[in-house]
């Protein structure tokens, strides 16, 4: 199509205007009649028994409804809420699940855990009623300490998971790697933590419910990234609503990131209390809640050693993880370290052999679960890094070791030693590209230059592999998954010829709308201006699976591809028979239908027109109307890959870091809309990087209170951390998907801290600094250079 | 937030009245600390006395080599003020970092001083340059002023009216931001004006505190090197997260250098 709208054209956002304007739609825009608003009574201990809960006088306040606890859900008989995959353990057991009920009933186990619901007439009077709740808690001793939660003597998160252990884990053969180590020229060994997060999404978590006495329709409006994923979740498995009697609505929402794909108790409460209250009720989470009960991500604690040849060849690799969960199973929380982590190991490279062990805890703090990336930044930054350091131990050039391991462009499909099979990819010629574009060999006298002004300048790659495009449903589901990820679109053109494209993706900041429209416009040759993209209610798209896990445009936009095809399949016919000739002699090219060979030709809009007004049209053969669905489910995931370089200065005096260069070359295979992808390379990159240098979840060790708690203590990326970056792309197209894309979401924020890491250890190796954990903030950098002082001088 | 009586009145006069009157009434200025502490519901006060409408409260003027600025001025007029700029060109450069836009626009210095957060950047200025705070019954020398952790001179019902601070020879303000809130992590102020040198400290310490052995050093000769092996201990320094009381008493010494060696540029 027309090179200014189709694909690969930069198109400026059609979601702008009204982002742009103030009028977008969000959950808590809604404008409900005769609306209660709910506020959650929230745990203020870690962990403690309520040894009494007595609402009586809030009950009495003025501007309450109702009030609910957990023993009225107890009594409801609502269930719990799940952890829909199951992972089983290195016996062959399924993981254990301990309960999770929507509202505490005896035991807090976090504090945000959900105590009572006041609904009222206003915020205000929830929140009154709310603090006149009297609830006698006996506060507990909490396992905050991951990397102690095994310990003889930890408190106990769950009677059901003794130990506080969820599973114990493994891939690959242990006695095979073992073996190659005792073989190997040299040995490199890591410890790190990776960081535990809070996501901060700019819109916090809202709901919002109605029920229709007369038909007994609920609605909900939740900030959810995949409603019909949600209501099966409620429907099946926690309120028992029947799927047809609940409608799910997530309309505009600011960012999930992850945190929003999770099936939470405010929204399952606002939905369940819709009915007994009897009007609407309204909910938003305050920032302190976000930050207290949003399913925080990352949090692993990690061993790592790699064994190489004496020309460094990777010969093994083996990994042990302490995973945390937090003190409840969200979701999705046991496939990220195991499914989405120790999958990712085997990176670019050719490490034949690989074993890694994980093992999941519970902790008193708040659930853990997928945050952008979801177990491959862990990865990537368990690879990346230990391949850095063996560079450095052994003196060899970083850029070189990665290259020499570099699984070649010959050998793909590439089947890893840990279950993934690789299906595209070409690493060296992005890795020459980011060198020149970061201008590698310009680097030393760059360290020069920076010292002079008494700065540490250091440089740090990161060459990332990513399994993104959930996910082969069959693959999935052997794997514990509890549902398929195939994802839906339908094509549904009105009569005037302009189309609705429903599609089961969610865009939540993802620029589906204008992405979509411009697969549809070269695809059909409509106008961007006659084509809606319509997502997030299950009442008027077909079932889909969301957005997550960099999978929209890999499996969604493939459904809207299959769609087309149907539409241009059934258009063929109809034309055919407007033309007088035959179907096989009709071709369709910008969106007009053509006879070979001849000028005859019928645009797609008068074909549309005579499906819906089938005066003159061939009823016998095709049925009216041009409305099609299309169900598509990969047939591999896809493969992102590329390398990152990050340049920075540190000022040795205060411990502070100024990024100077960042380079990012990315293989996200054929890019639809490249100033879409490069803003969300860029939203990535800040967001690993927050990981690498600012943010950080602190718990108090002893009291489980969250220390980092608001925006005062936790640090969010701000623009002025960040240089420019310099991007740029080599395209090997995905061979298994009709658009040969791979997804291009999370790459930016999977490839980064490993990078800035590798940055911050090659600036201050000079003043003999080893190992410092993410995030290196200035106290943390500052005192590094203080320890290896302080050891130079003993 | 809970309810709360809310006054607008025009005078110090009446202001101070209303907050005799009501023993659990707190006044706002800018409201940049009140506001979200009462969206917390940390404060209940009775009375809200709203200083916006008591015009004599705004505006700088020059008195002599002074610079008298009213108790109500937005960081935003400091940092933008010719005269500020023109006296003490390191008073209107730390107006200009405190906070993002929106703060300075609502802001003010009175009510920054009255707040005596250990973590802003005025006392830093009030303390270093040697200002005298005016309320409405008495003057206060920056000296007396600051008494500990939100905790001034300032007795119940006191409004700053105005603060006078001497012109500068030479001055800067060095600041260290928190990495989250961007407030003072440390903050040194360093001016020499015709009283001597001083050097005073915001956001190490529970109070703004001044560093007398680099005063001393500085009044000999005015040079970052004359400071340089110049240490202060770290007990009774401030520590959290983001910086352990050794780490503050270590940036103490790096911002006062670089305070100095702008102060000389």
């Amino acid at each position: 199509m027309t090179a200014a709208t189709g694909i690969g054209a930069r198109v400026l956002r059609t979601e702008d205007k009204r982002f742009l304007t103030g009028t977008g739609r969000y959950v808590d825009d809604l404008p409900l009649a005769r609306a209660t608003y709910a506020y959650f009574l929230r745990s203020p201990h870690a962990h403690a028994k309520i040894k009494n809960l007595d609402i009586s006088a809030a009950a009495k306040m003025s501007g309450v409804v109702n009030i609910f606890t957990g023993k009225d859900l107890v009594d409801a008989k609502v269930g719990g809420l799940i952890c829909g995959w199951v992972v089983k353990d290195k016996h062959g057991e399924p993981h254990k699940a301990p309960p999770h009920p929507v509202m505490a009933v005896d035991t807090v186990r976090y504090v945000g855990d959900t105590v009572a619901m006041v609904v009222a007439n206003s915020y205000d009077d929830a929140k009154d009623a709310a603090e006149a709740i009297k609830v006698d808690y006996d506060v507990q001793p909490a396992n905050i300490d991951l990397a102690k939660s095994f310990d003889k003597g930890s408190p106990q998160v769950h009677p059901e998971a003794p130990g506080n252990l969820i599973y114990d884990w493994e891939i690959g053969v242990k006695a095979d790697v073992e073996a190659a180590f005792a073989k190997a020229a040299h040995v490199t060994k890591l410890d790190l933590i990776n960081n535990r997060l809070i996501p901060n999404a700019m819109e916090p978590r809202a709901a919002a419910a109605e029920y229709d006495k007369g038909t007994g329709n609920y609605t909900l409006w939740s900030t959810s990234q995949n409603p019909h994923v949600l209501r099966l979740i409620l429907s099946a498995f926690v309120l028992g609503i029947p799927e047809h009697k609940l409608r799910v609505v997530a309309p505009d929402v600011g960012g999930g990131f992850g945190s929003k794909i999770f099936c939470y108790a405010d929204e399952t409460m606002v939905c369940w209390a819709a009915s007994r209250v009897g009007r609407p009720i309204k909910w938003t989470a305050e920032r302190s809640e976000s930050f207290q009960t949003d399913c925080h991500g990352r949090d692993h604690v990690t061993h790592a050693e790699l064994a190489l040849d004496k020309d460094g060849k990777f010969l093994a690799l083996k990994v042990e993880t302490i995973a945390n969960m937090g003190a409840y199973l969200s979701t999705f929380a046991t496939a990220v370290p195991t499914y989405l982590y120790a999958t990712l190991l085997a990176g670019q490279y050719t490490t034949p052999l690989i074993y890694a062990n994980v093992k999941a805890a519970l902790t008193h703090t708040a659930p853990v679960d997928a945050y952008r990336g979801a177990g491959r930044p862990e990865a990537t930054f368990v690879v990346e890094s230990i391949v850095s350091k063996a560079a450095a131990e052994m003196k060899i050039d970083p850029a070189e070791l990665r290259r020499k391991n570099f699984i070649p462009s010959t050998a793909f499909p590439y089947q890893t030693p840990v279950a993934l099979q690789y299906d595209s990819g070409n690493y060296p010629p992005i890795i020459d590209e980011a060198m020149k574009m970061a201008d590698y060999k310009g680097f030393e006298a760059r360290r020069t230059e920076a010292k002079s002004r008494g700065k540490l300048r250091g440089i740090g790659f990161s060459s990332y592999i990513e399994a993104c495009g959930l996910a082969p449903s069959q693959v999935v589901g052997s794997l514990g998954a509890g549902v398929g990820q195939w994802e839906s679109a339908q094509i549904k053109f009105n009569p005037t010829g302009n189309v609705q494209v429903m599609t089961g993706a969610h865009s939540h900041g993802q620029s589906h709308e204008t992405t979509f429209a411009q697969i549809i416009h070269d695809k059909l040759g409509v106008p961007m201006d006659q084509i809606e993209i319509v997502h997030g209610d299950t009442a008027t798209t077909p079932f889909g699976m969301g957005s997550y896990g960099s999978r929209s445009l890999a499996v969604g936009g493939s459904a809207i591809v299959k769609a087309t095809e149907k539409i241009i399949a059934k258009g063929k016919k109809v034309a055919a028979h407007l033309m007088e000739a035959s179907v096989a002699d009709v071709e369709f090219e910008n969106g007009v239908f053509k006879v070979t060979g001849t000028d005859k030709n019928v645009p797609l809009a008068q074909v549309v027109f005579a499906a819906y007004v089938p005066h003159n049209y061939p009823l016998a053969e095709v049925e009216p109307g041009m409305d099609e669905n299309a169900f598509y489910d990969p047939a591999n995931f896809v493969y992102p890959a590329g390398t990152q370089i990050c340049e920075l200065e540190i000022d040795p005096d205060t411990g502070t870091t100024e990024i100077v260069n960042f380079t990012a070359i990315d293989d996200f295979g054929n890019i639809i809309n490249p100033m879409i992808v490069e803003g969300q390379v860029h939203g990535g990159i800040v967001q690993g990087v927050g990981q690498a240098l600012l943010e950080g979840a602190v718990y108090d060790k002893s009291t489980g209170q969250l220390i980092s708690g608001s925006f005062m203590d936790y640090t969010m990326p701000r623009a002025d951390n960040f240089p420019s970056f310099k991007l740029g792309y080599k395209v090997t197209p995905c061979p298994h998907n009709p658009l040969g894309v791979k997804g291009c979401g999370e790459a930016g924020a999977i490839a980064s801290p490993a990078a800035v890491m590798n940055a911050i250890h090659n600036a201050l190796a000079p003043v003999g600094v080893k190992h410092v954990e993410m995030p290196a903030t200035p106290l943390n950098v500052w005192q590094s250079i203080k320890g290896a002082q302080r050891q130079a001088a003993e | 937030m809970y309810d709360f009586a809310y006054h607008r009145p025009k005078s110090v006069a009446d202001a101070v009245k209303l907050l005799k009157d009501k023993p659990e009434a707190r006044a706002i200025s800018g409201g940049m600390t009140l506001i979200p502490t009462l969206k917390q519901r940390l404060a209940r006060p009775s009375d809200v006395v709203d200083l916006g409408a008591v015009k004599e409260l705004s505006g700088i003027k020059l008195e002599g080599t002074n610079v008298v600025i009213g108790g109500m001025t937005k960081h935003a007029e400091v940092a933008t003020s010719a005269d500020v700029k023109a006296a003490i060109p390191a008073l209107a450069h730390l107006a200009g970092h405190i906070g993002d836009p929106q703060v300075r626009n609502r802001g003010t210095i009175g009510g920054s001083v009255a707040n005596n957060d250990p973590a802003a950047d005025y006392p830093g200025a009030v303390v270093a340059l040697n200002a005298t705070v005016t309320t409405n019954t008495r003057k206060i020398a920056a000296d007396e002023f600051f008494k500990g952790l939100f905790e001034t001179a300032l007795a119940d019902g006191e409004l700053i009216t105005s603060i006078s601070f001497p012109k500068a020879e030479k001055a800067a303000y060095m600041k260290f931001p928190n990495p989250a809130s961007r407030y003072a992590m440390v903050g040194v102020f360093v001016a020499k004006t015709a009283a001597g040198v001083r050097v005073a400290v915001t956001g190490a310490g529970p109070c703004v505190f001044r560093v007398k052995a680099m005063e001393d050093a500085l009044a000999k000769n005015f040079s970052s090197a004359a400071i340089k092996d110049i240490t202060i201990p770290a007990d009774g320094l401030n520590s959290d997260i983001h910086g352990s009381a050794e780490y503050r008493a270590h940036l103490v010494g790096v911002m006062a250098r670089r305070a100095v060696d702008a102060a000389n540029k």
